[in-house]
Parts: structure tokens; C-alpha cells; sequence
């Protein structure tokens, strides 16, 4: 089903560019987990529906960790701060939005330039994965707050994902291997990172993590 | 027969496009418990307006009393590039979509020069947001129809809606419904409808269109209205075009079809208007660059 | 033999987390390095077999920068036994601030450290580019910790931004390995698997136009892990925060094993005649990321993030040499062994100078040659190797470069290099000599403490093999270089 794919594409699109204009973290975290379980049914919707058993572990791993696990493990990084609940962007939404669609087009063009190899499923996977991982390096440049940060390190995490997952059919194992070691880095790490500068700071601003300079 | 055809939608608009300005009133009204106005109220609104006369500051000039004439003029001009189920528009040419949206830039310009012209504090207040939220919301009126239009493959409005059909929408599905939305927005914010301006508000401070409006009366005043009903009438005309794709060939079926669905997208406006609130004016432009946005989706996704 | 390499230091950092003795654990540190280095000079003579299909392989390259890690790693682990002997248990101040702080558990450092080593190991040894990811990505992971070591909110702050902008270059990385793959893909057969040698022998097969941007997102991931400018920002901050210890070690290998990745792509770039490209890169990189790091260099105030830029600015030099080609891929190899021994004698020298004036302020350090002669030599011997003065071996390879320059008519370059590194020498000898010389500033509480065997010795001996490397290259290190830089494509 290529238009199931496309759908998907669409949807990560759509919550890029959301996730771009949004002000409340809260929100935030629950758009980047409903991209999470969107990707995670991409493995399975590329096979159409062919339910080999380690597709569908792979799948399972990859919906609960981006969707339920992730998630959990913002949020109460969110309750337990009790700061505020804005993001506090360096660019404002409105050209963080202008930014985002002038990068989509910029994508579009890029994958044109880029021919594939092989026949696609999707016309859209390429140029929406780029979309993606730059939307991820906007968020993670653009935003004050480490839990910001570690949001957009997500979301281009996604793009990769979306990337490795559709793209690459040679060598399924490096693929999948590559894209559990990267989750891996993200949750364990960026967990533990968090709660140290929880507690040495007491609020997690990135802005305040600023006395090393030049 | 076909003269009358031809102007079959100008008139039409004339009789029904007041109608769906009650429409929605008695919509938000059942929402909210009350009985409402009757249904026909904006026609005795217009109708007593008319029977008025007007009172014209000895600071204005014609251009003050031109603008809500060349307003109605120009609505009904574009009414004339407007198909409207099986009724053909009467003018049909490569490209009229931008010249359909632009005689309604030209309807705003004479509204905000008229505001201006009296010289009054809150005219000027009102016409610079007026221009600010147009200046964003143009671009996603025109980029969304350009989307339609790369689906369709047309650029003159009537091939393009005649083109719109169910297999039309089995294949390019996605584009269709994030240009819809995007036009929706674009509808409800130039017909100042929550949640970009309040129709209903009289607090200067957040007033967008309405406050403009404050110095005409009578007959003008009578005029404003008609062409900002006529200009609703149109601009959902769009949505209706995209999202009705019903063309059984016959004029009758077709158009009571349309007619109902006009119908309905009063009451979704109504309905609009009874669960949000309105915007911080400061979201406003948010929220129509994010139209832009997805109607830049809708042309690039294609 | 490979196996021994990665598994020796695996069991150490186990046995370290076991073990509860502090002075064994330091034994064990000691000796981990110790038979780490035994095996890889072995590795000179008897060329280790292949594992796992090739995956696994010590090529030259590899060689090179695995003996490179390894001499540091036995250097730093003598460092290390006296620096851990001499780091008090209690609360200590932070220098800048009015804060305390206390270390992390020893137990960890020590774990951490050798696993470092590991990954690093795993890094040279990796034929296969997946493989050579995974290792890249664990040394992020083993390193963090040991920056992270003083906890203060100054090293997490430090450690916080090595992991975010590192994780993000790795993610990059990934990508980069994907579009190898598609590279290696072809339409209706079975796509080349990405280990080096299978890619290089299908050279011409492979998809140009992804595999060129394979090999930017390779440079840009594995280049922010390297410290090119303008990807470098972590690592100012990581170098002047860890302990001096582990700046050496990142400074001295770590940025070389990035750039190892770097030039694992960029054989198969070569491989199929896309070197244009790359060297194009390569040089942008190279001389954005010297003059970026001459910038900052002049007019810096604190020492430890004076060296780490100096980092920046010989990683750039290392890209410039690869990328001008030929000659230069020679003394961009010769510098890479020359920079790191300079640079990790001169954090060490950083080290012992933190633990007699307890500051990292260039102007509050005055007079190091009168209240610890040897340190103060070895700070100025630092000084000169670094900055590429005639005796020592920064000198050689600096000037093989500037002469594959001129030789290739690319004078514009050869004069911007030239000229940048006067500036550097400008900037870093008014703050060197101002520490070195001058009477003792009678404000600071200067502890005089003897100096340590442990503490200095290590410098010493690399102060020494910087200075042979300037005077006579032995002739086994000779053609390890020349065989290494025609592999990527110079002589």
C-alpha cells in the first residue's frame, strides 16, 4: 500500500511543522510520541503487512519505545521541574514555520537531484525524512530548554528512522541494529544527563548552562 | 434562458447569502440555549438600513461614500468567475482564479481607504489590521487554489471545480484535504468569523473588520453588509467546489446539491463559532502562516 | 590478537568495577596499558589474522592510529596513577566558583577509561563502516562519565553539550552509513556489503552521486566528533572541564580516531575517483576550522581551553594535508602522530600546573619556572613543539605540508596556512611565557609540593618522542606512513 506510506509521510510532515509552531512542551512530547507509533508501523506497512516474526518485534520495540517509553520518561521530567511549561524559542514560531516549509521545498528539490536506485514505495520518503532530520536540527538549535533539545534529537532520530527503514533493503540487520543502538543512546544517555543537571540545576534551561563561553 | 444563467449566480447570491448569516446566528444560538433571532434578520437588517439615510462627516470626502458602493460592485463582479453546482460561471478564462482573488483585494483596499479617509483614530486601528492579517492571508488563498489548481490540472475556476471529482479525490487525496483546510482557515478569516475577529464584539480594542465599518450608516452601511454576505457566499462557494465533487449534469440536482452543502458549512461555521474562542491577536498571523503553510503542503506534496 | 586487543581492556574495566582496593584498581589500570601496547607493537611485526569475515582487520591505517592510541593510553595511565593518588576523596572547591563539589567513584573513572580504550581500539579494527559506527558512537558513551568526573555543574554543563552535539554527529554518521549502502546498492542484484575492502574493489560500481553524499554527512558527523570548525563546540568546553588526564586522551586520540572514519570513507571515495571531491571538503574544512581556532586562540584567558582550541586548529591541518593530497597525505599522518604526543604532553604539563596554582586563568598563573623548574620546561618545550619549531617534529610534518602546497602551485592556501600559524604562534607564546617566567605571584597560596615521579614522568618521556620524531623518523615509523598515505590516496 504506497498510499498508506504516503499518509504516513504526510502525518510527518504535518507534525514536524507542528511541532515547530507549538509553545507547550506537554503538547510537544505527545506530538513527537504520535510520530513515534506512526513510524513504527512503517516497517510493516512497507512489507504489506507480511508478518514475518522479526518485523514484528522490530515494530513492537520501536512503538513502545518512541511511543510509551520516551514519552513517559519526558513527562516526568516535565512534572518533576517545576518550571515553566513555554518553550521559549530563540527564533519565534511564525518563522520557525516560514523556516520549515522554505526547508520542505528545499528537500523536495535536494531528492530530485538525488535519484534513487531502486523504485520507491513512496515518492515522498526521501524528501520527507530530509524534511525531518533538518526540522529535528532546527528544534535542537532553536530552543532553549534541554528537554527541547533532547525532543528535536528525537525527531531527528525519526528522520533517520523513516530514512533507514524505508530505504535501505540490502542489509536489514545494520539498519536495524543502527537504529536501536541510536534509540538506546537516546534514552539511557539523555536520561541520565537529565536528571544530573535536574539536580544541579534545578530547572533544565540550557540558556543557564552558559558560563563556558568562547 | 442562458442570459438569465449567466447571471444565475450573482442573483442567486443576492437572495441566499444574507440567509447564511442567520444560518449561523440560529446555529450558535441553539448552542448556546437561546431561541435566537429569526432566520430572515439579516434581511430586515439590510432592508432597514436601505430605508435610511446616511450622515456624512464634513471631513470626508467621496472617497468615504464610494467605497461601500464599489464594494458590493466588486463582490458581485466576482460572483460573475464564480461557478456554483451545475450553474456555469458567466465569465471563464486561463487564469481568472487570480482575478477572482484579487477584485476581492480591491474590495479591501477601497473598504480600508474609506476608514482612513474619515481621519478617525479607531478606522486607521482597524484598517492596519485589516491589511496586516489580509498580507498573510492572501498568500495561502491563492497558493491553496494554485494547489487545486496543480491537481486538477486547470487554471480557469470553472474547469477546475468541474474537474473535482470522486476519482479526483482517490488520487490525490492528501493534497485536496490540507488545501481544504487551509482555505477554511482562510474562509473563516476573511469573512471575520471567530476564531480570527468576532463578529458579534464591540470592544474596539480587539475589533478587526467591524470597527472599520463604525462610520457608515445607513444605505452604506446597508452595502458593507450585503457585500461582506456576498463575499461569505463566494468564498465558501471554494470550499463547496472541493469538497462536493457531485456533477450528475443535471443544473437542478447539482445546484440544490451545492445549496446544501452551503447550508451545511454555515452550520460548521456556527458550530466553529460556539466551541472556540477567539484568538489572542497576537496568535492571529500563527495561525495563517500555518494556513500558508498547508497550502504550501497541499502544492508541493502533489 | 585483535580479540586480545578489545577483550583485555573489556575484563579490566569489569575487574575495576570488582574490585574494591584503590591502589589495585590503579595496578590494574597500569597493567591493561602495559600489555595493550605490548600486543600492538607485536601487531608491527606479525600482521594479526582477519575476524568475522573481514569485519574486524588491522590494516595500516588502522595500525597507525592504534599505536597512536595505544603509547597515549600507557602514557595516561602512569599520568592517571598518580593524578587519582593525588585527587583527595573530600569536598573541593571549584576554581571559578564559590561552589564545592565532590569526584565520582574512582571505581567508575577507572572502568570508564578502559573502556575507552576499548572503543577506541574497536575503532581502528573496524573494517566494516556499521561496525566502525557502533565503536564511534561508544566512545561517546565511555567518555561522557569521564568528563563528567569533577561533579560540578561546570563539567556537566560541559559534558551535557559533548553529548548532545556528539550524538547528533553520530545520528548524522548513521545516515551517511545509509546512503554507503545505497551507494553499494545495485538495481535487481544484491547490494555490496559496506566493508572497506569489498567497496574499494567495487570502486567504479558505485553509485556516485550517494555515495558523494555519504561521504559530507561522514565529514560532518564524524567531523563534529574530530572538532572541525564550525562543528567543534563541544569541544573547548570538554577539553578545559575533564580532568587533564582525559583532555589528553581526547585530544590525543579520540580526534584521531574520528578522523579515521572520516578517511575510511574517503579511500572509498577514491576508490572511485571522486578524491576531487573530498580533497575540495577536506580543505574548506580544514582552513575554516585553523582560522576559526587562531580567533579564539589570541586573547584567551584560560590555558586548558587555550590548548583545545590549538586541538581545532591541528585537526584542521590534518584535513588541509589530506586534502591538498600527494605529498601532504604524508605529513598529515606524521602530524597526526606528532599532535598527539605534543598535545598530550602539554595537558598533562596542564595537569601538574592545575595542581599547584589551582586555577586555569592564564594571568593568575605567573612564574612556573622558578616554583617548579621541570614543569616550566616542559610547559615551554610544549610550547615550542606545539607551534611547530624547528627541533621538534610538528616542524617536519608542518613543513611537508606547506611544501606539497607550494609544489602544487596552491599558494594562496600555502600563504593562509603559513600566515594563520604565525598568528596562532603570536597568540599562544605571549600566554606561554607569561606563565613560564616572571617572579611567583605572591597572592596565590602556591603550594610547593614535590613533584610526583608519576606526574611527570609521562611528559617527559613524550616531550622526549617529540623531539626525536623532529630529529630522525626511525625507519619501521617511515614507511608505516608512507604505506598508510598511500592508502588514502597520497605517497
Amino acid at each position: 500500500m504506497s498510499n498508506t506510506a504516503d499518509i504516513i509521510m504526510i502525518f510527518l510532515v504535518l507534525t514536524n511543522l507542528t511541532l515547530l509552531g507549538l509553545s507547550r512542551l506537554g503538547a510537544c512530547i505527545r506530538i513527537v510520541a504520535l510520530q513515534g507509533v506512526a513510524l513504527g508501523f512503517l516497517p510493516l506497512i512497507l512489507n504489506d503487512w507480511d508478518m514475518e516474526v522479526h518485523l514484528v518485534l522490530f515494530s513492537i520495540v520501536i512503538i513502545s519505545l518512541k511511543g510509551i517509553v520516551f514519552p513517559w520518561m519526558l513527562n516526568r521530567t516535565l512534572r518533576e521541574l517545576a518550571t515553566q511549561r513555554e518553550i521559549e524559542p530563540f527564533i519565534g514560531y511564525g518563522i520557525s514555520i516560514i523556516a520549515g516549509t522554505i526547508a520542505l521545498v528545499m528537500c523536495m528539490w535536494l531528492s530530485s537531484r538525488l535519484p534513487f536506485p531502486e523504485p520507491l514505495m513512496s515518492p515522498l520518503i526521501v524528501p520527507v525524512a530530509f524534511f525531518t532530520i533538518m526540522s529535528g536540527l532546527f528544534l535542537i538549535i532553536s530552543r532553549k530548554k534541554a528537554l527541547t533539545q533532547v525532543l528535536g534529537y528525537l525527531v531527528l532520530e525519526n528522520g533517520i528512522y523513516a530514512f533507514g527503514v524505508a530505504l535501505v533493503r540490502q542489509q536489514p540487520m545494520l539498519v536495524e541494529l543502527g537504529i536501536l543502538l541510536d534509540i538506546f543512546v537516546a534514552v539511557f544517555v539523555m536520561g541520565i544527563a537529565m536528571f544530573h543537571i535536574n539536580r544541579e540545576f534545578d530547572h533544565i534551561d540550557t540558556d543557564q548552562l552558559s558560563r563556558l563561553r568562547s | 434562458m442562458m442570459i438569465i444563467l449567466k447571471f444565475a449566480n450573482p442573483i442567486l447570491g443576492l437572495v441566499i447569502a444574507p440567509f447564511l448569516l442567520g444560518v449561523i446566528n440560529r446555529t450558535k444560538a441553539v448552542f448556546a440555549g437561546r431561541t435566537g433571532q429569526p432566520l430572515l434578520q439579516p434581511y430586515y437588517d439590510i432592508w432597514k438600513l436601505l430605508r435610511k439615510g446616511a450622515v456624512y462627516s464634513r471631513t470626508t470626502s467621496w472617497i468615504f461614500r464610494a467605497g461601500p458602493v464599489l464594494g458590493l460592485a466588486v463582490t458581485l463582479t466576482a460572483a460573475l468567475l464564480m461557478p456554483f453546482g451545475g450553474i456555469p460561471a458567466a465569465i471563464a478564462f486561463k487564469g481568472d482564479l487570480i482575478l477572482f482573488i484579487y477584485l476581492f483585494g480591491l474590495m479591501r483596499f477601497f473598504t480600508v481607504i474609506s476608514a482612513l479617509d474619515t481621519g478617525s483614530s479607531f478606522g486607521g486601528m482597524g484598517a492596519s489590521r485589516e491589511v496586516t492579517f489580509s498580507a498573510l492571508s492572501e498568500p495561502a488563498l491563492l497558493i491553496g487554489l494554485a494547489a487545486i489548481a496543480k491537481c486538477t490540472g486547470y487554471i480557469s475556476l470553472t474547469q477546475m471545480f468541474s474537474s473535482v471529482v470522486p476519482g479526483l479525490w482517490l488520487h490525490s487525496g492528501p493534497a485536496l484535504v490540507l488545501a481544504g483546510v487551509a482555505l477554511l482557515i482562510v474562509f473563516l478569516a476573511e469573512n471575520c468569523r471567530i476564531p480570527v475577529d468576532d463578529p458579534n464584539t464591540h470592544l474596539e480594542l480587539t475589533m478587526i473588520h467591524e470597527v472599520m465599518a463604525l462610520d457608515h450608516g445607513g444605505p452604506d452601511f446597508g452595502f458593507i453588509l450585503y457585500s461582506a454576505a456576498l463575499k461569505m457566499w463566494l468564498l465558501g462557494q471554494i470550499l463547496i467546489g472541493i469538497a462536493v465533487p457531485i456533477h450528475s449534469g443535471n443544473i437542478w440536482l447539482d445546484t440544490s446539491a451545492a445549496t446544501v452543502a452551503m447550508l451545511l458549512l454555515a452550520v460548521v461555521v456556527g458550530i466553529i463559532e460556539s466551541s472556540m474562542a477567539r484568538l489572542r491577536l497576537l496568535h492571529v498571523p500563527q495561525l495563517l502562516i500555518g494556513a500558508t503553510t498547508l497550502s504550501v503542503l497541499a502544492l508541493v506534496l502533489r | 590478537m585483535i580479540l586480545a586487543l578489545l577483550l583485555i581492556p573489556v575484563i579490566a574495566a569489569v575487574l575495576s568495577l570488582i574490585v574494591r582496593n584503590d591502589i589495585l584498581r590503579r595496578i590494574i589500570l597500569i597493567a591493561t596499558a602495559i600489555s595493550h601496547t605490548a600486543i600492538t607493537i607485536t601487531a608491527w611485526s606479525v600482521e594479526p589474522g582477519a575476524l568475522w569475515n573481514g569485519w574486524l582487520m588491522l590494516d595500516k591505517p588502522g595500525l597507525l592510529f592504534l599505536t597512536i592510541t595505544s603509547v597515549l593510553f600507557l602514557a595516561c595511565s602512569f599520568y592517571a596513577f598518580g593524578y587519582l593518588a593525588g585527587e583527595a576523596k573530600s569536598k573541593k572547591q571549584v576554581f571559578e566558583e564559590e561552589a564545592f563539589f565532590t569526584n565520582a567513584p574512582e571505581a567508575i573513572f577507572c572502568a570508564c577509561i578502559e573502556g575507552f580504550l576499548a572503543t577506541m581500539t574497536l575503532v581502528t579494527v573496524s573494517q566494516h563502516f556499521g561496525l566502525l559506527w557502533v565503536a564511534m558512537e561508544a566512545t561517546t558513551l565511555a567518555s561522557a562519565p569521564l568528563i563528567y568526573f569533577h561533579r560540578h555543574n561546570r563539567s556537566l554543563e560541559a559534558t551535557w553539550k559533548y553529548l548532545l552535539i556528539c550524538s547528533v554527529g553520530i545520528a548524522l554518521a548513521l545516515l551517511g552509513n545509509f546512503f554507503m549502502v545505497i551507494a553499494a546498492t545495485k538495481p535487481a542484484s544484491e547490494g555490496t556489503a559496506i566493508v572497506l575492502n569489498a567497496l574499494i574493489g567495487q570502486g567504479h560500481n558505485l553509485n556516485i552521486q550517494w555515495l558523494k553524499a555519504a561521504f559530507l554527512f561522514f565529514l560532518v558527523g564524524y567531523g563534529t566528533k574530530m572538532g572541525l570548525a564550525p562543528l567543534h563546540t563541544w569541544l573547548p568546553d570538554a577539553h578545559s572541564e575533564a580532568p587533564s588526564v582525559i583532555s589528553a586522551l581526547l585530544s590525543g586520540a579520540l580526534l584521531n580516531c574520528a578522523f579515521l572514519g572520516i578517511l575510511r570513507c574517503y579511500q572509498v571515495c577514491c576508490a572511485a575517483g571522486e578524491a576531487q571531491f573530498c580533497q575540495g571538503l577536506l580543505v574548506l574544512f580544514g582552513l575554516i576550522s585553523i582560522s576559526w581556532a587562531a580567533i579564539f586562540i589570541l586573547g584567551q584567558a584560560d590555558y586548558k581551553r587555550m590548548l583545545a582550541y590549538s586541538s581545532v586548529e591541528h585537526v584542521g591541518i590534518m584535513a588541509l594535508g589530506v586534502g591538498i593530497g600527494a605529498g601532504a597525505t604524508f605529513g598529515a599522518m606524521l602530524h597526526a602522530v606528532n599532535h598527539s604526543i605534543a598535545k598530550a604532553m602539554l595537558f598533562m604539563t596542564a595537569g601538574n600546573i592545575i595542581a599547584i596554582y589551582k586555577t586555569k586563568t592564564t594571568k593568575d598563573v605567573r612564574g612556573i619556572l622558578s616554583v617548579a623548574p621541570i614543569t616550566g620546561v616542559l610547559w615551554i618545550a610544549g610550547f615550542l613543539a606545539i607551534s611547530g619549531i624547528p627541533p621538534f617534529g610538528i616542524f617536519v610534518s608542518e613543513f611537508t605540508i606547506a611544501k606539497a602546497m607550494i609544489e602544487q602551485g596552491r599558494i594562496g592556501i600555502a600563504v593562509a596556512f603559513l600566515g594563520i600559524l604565525a598568528v596562532v604562534f603570536v597568540g599562544m607564546s605571549a600566554a606561554f611565557l607569561n606563565m613560564a617566567q616572571g617572579p611567583k605571584n605572591n597572592d596565590l597560596q602556591v603550594k610547593d609540593r614535590p613533584a610526583k615521579a608519576f606526574t611527570i614522568l609521562p611528559p617527559i618521556a613524550l616531550g622526549a618522542m617529540a623531539l626525536m620524531l623532529g630529529l630522525y623518523i626511525p625507519p619501521v615509523v617511515n614507511d608505516l606512513l608512507h604505506s598508510v598515505a598511500s592508502a588514502i590516496g597520497g605517497y
